[in-house]
């Protein structure tokens, strides 16, 4: 399936990806190709893997003591895991956001600039924080009140706002995970419109369990299943003609 | 029918233990007030509370008593300014860099200073701390405020570290994963995150930790002495309010003179400095679980 993504540029790349958690591996041998400027889902059942897989690409899973990894991840040709690598740096580049809003109790303005200040931003903050949130479309929101604090957003806005915080570090790849599962519809919409938008600068994965939002907003959509990608391709053929038995039978709702 | 019996018994029981607690609690207030008021049928409260002279057992006879106060404020100055820096340095450590396992064989550990009676740490301060105090800076008086500080110091320290560490664990794990998806270290992780998160109930854990020293007795009693006097230094021998009552509960003073009253107007002032100590303190506690941190 991997040929239909060979004109495009390639962001991210697993090699023989397997990852476990102590004894219990959780993905095995996983092989994927992520193009830039591109949305790409990963759906799913609950369980089978996504969160971890998008977790080990800005190795967030390192916190967890029994984690342990085979293979590669290839970032702008370089193996994330490779032993000059560093965490930090990686994270920098390849930004986060989470499935319940995590806005840190200080003001809005402080919850932008925090990541690029202590990164050693050298620029204008201010400039930056407008521009962070003007393409995370929430500046018209929250530009009369910055310094108030975080908390005191809805939900909604407060994802946004972790978008824009992800932005302000101007990463190469964000990745999403579940970001609209804590959200209501019409603030899931929001979100849904924006990451189209991020397009255009970002490389955008996204982990969802909501088959219809990847339809809607993905290009590349990747199922798995108990660890195993299944099928990998373009949403569209994904969702309208599988090659694989097993994803019509989880699009179609027989399983889930 | 005997367990409807057993559950309404058990129910009574558990009842009369509640209202045996307050009861008491609610005696030992009458009975300083009660007191308190005859002392201040003699003393005039403003004489009392502004006074700068604490001589009642000498003639003439002077009831100010802010010369014990200052000799209380400097204990609990002093244990704070030692427990506070420390404590935050042990819980940032344990929260945030221990692994679990350390973290679970040396809070237990670190919670034992915490059971050590209070006599111990004050033949402690006495023997041990005094002398290297001594060494330091000869001038020191045998009883000395420093010495008695930095042993109530050690003492409220287990207090504030665990209470600090449990106010770290309480941060939800998404606000260190928010802040480490940003490319943040460890270190600023937990000072720049999950420190000012946990400021307010960092706070609560000072004042109730204060609200400790303010009440601490035997070491105080035993390593700062009996000199109750107003003044800065920390190296000359004091009296705290709690060392004051003791002395003129073990002397042999008349029960029903004036001499005598001055403990229970001591012993009321101490309380409201601790009641709103706490109340302070539990009013933080509630604030930052409003806002679900």
């Amino acid at each position: 399936m991997n040929d239909r993504l060979v004109d495009k540029q390639i962001s991210l790349e697993a090699r023989d990806l397997s990852i476990s958690y102590g004894e219990k591996q959780v993905i095995q041998q996983v092989n994927m190709k992520i193009s830039s400027h591109q949305v790409t889902a990963v759906i799913g059942p609950s369980g089978c893997g996504k969160s971890t897989l998008l977790r080990t690409i800005n190795r967030m899973n390192d916190f967890i003591p029994t984690f342990s990894m085979e293979g590669e991840i290839i970032f702008q040709g370089r193996n994330i895991y490779g032993p000059y690598s560093d965490p930090g740096v990686i994270r920098q580049k390849i930004g986060m956001v989470f499935q319940r809003p995590n806005p840190f109790p200080k003001s809005i303005y402080k919850n932008v600039i925090w990541g690029p200040k202590i990164n050693g931003y050298t620029g204008d903050l201010q400039e930056l924080a407008e521009d962070a949130l003007k393409r995370a479309a929430l500046w018209e929101e929250v530009k009369d009140r910055l310094n108030e604090s975080a908390l005191r957003l809805s939900g909604g806005q407060q994802q946004r706002l972790c978008i824009a915080r992800a932005i302000a570090m101007n990463p190469d790849v964000i990745l999403m995970d579940e970001p609209c599962s804590a959200l209501d519809p019409s603030a899931t919409a929001r979100i849904e419109d924006l990451i189209k938008e991020l397009r255009d600068n970002y490389t955008i994965v996204i982990v969802t369990h909501n088959m219809q939002q990847a339809a809607r907003i993905s290009d590349q959509t990747a199922f798995l299943y108990e660890g195993d990608l299944i099928e990998y391709g373009v949403t569209k053929k994904i969702f309208t003609q599988p090659d694989k038995k097993k994803t019509e039978d989880y699009i179609t709702g027989r399983f889930g | 029918m005997l367990s409807r019996w057993i559950d309404h018994t058990v129910h009574l029981l558990l009842a009369l233990c509640v209202v045996i607690t307050i009861l008491t609690t609610l005696v030992v207030i009458v009975l300083l007030g009660k007191e308190s008021i005859l002392f201040f049928q003699q003393v005039p409260l403003w004489d009392f509370l502004l006074g700068t002279r604490w001589e009642p057992l000498l003639e003439p006879k002077s009831f100010g008593v802010l010369p014990l106060v200052v000799g209380t404020l400097k204990i609990v100055f002093g244990s704070i300014v030692i427990a506070l820096p420390l404590g935050l340095l042990i819980a940032t450590y344990l929260s945030e860099f221990a692994s679990t396992r350390f973290r679970s064989t040396v809070k237990p550990v670190l919670e034992i200073l915490a059971g050590i009676p209070t006599v111990v740490y004050g033949y402690f301060a006495l023997t041990f701390v005094t002398p290297i105090i001594r060494t330091l800076f000869p001038d020191t008086q045998i009883f000395n405020a420093a010495s008695a500080a930095i042993v109530v110091g050690i003492m409220i320290l287990p207090m504030i570290s665990s209470l600090c560490d449990d106010a770290f664990q309480a941060l939800p794990g998404s606000l260190r994963e928010g802040a480490y998806a940003l490319g943040a270290t460890q270190f600023e992780v937990a000072v720049q995150v999950i420190l000012p998160s946990a400021a307010a109930r960092v706070g609560a854990a000072v004042i109730l930790a204060l609200s400790r020293a303010i009440g601490e007795t035997m070491a105080v009693t035993l390593a700062a002495g009996a000199t109750p006097q107003i003044s800065l230094g920390f190296l000359e021998s004091i009296q705290t309010m709690t060392a004051y009552i003791v002395q003129v509960s073990l002397g042999d003073i008349p029960a029903d003179g004036i001499e005598y009253l001055t403990c229970y107007a001591v012993g009321l002032l101490l309380f409201i400095m601790t009641l709103i100590m706490n109340i302070i303190g539990n009013h933080f506690i509630t604030q930052t679980r409003k806002l679900h941190l």
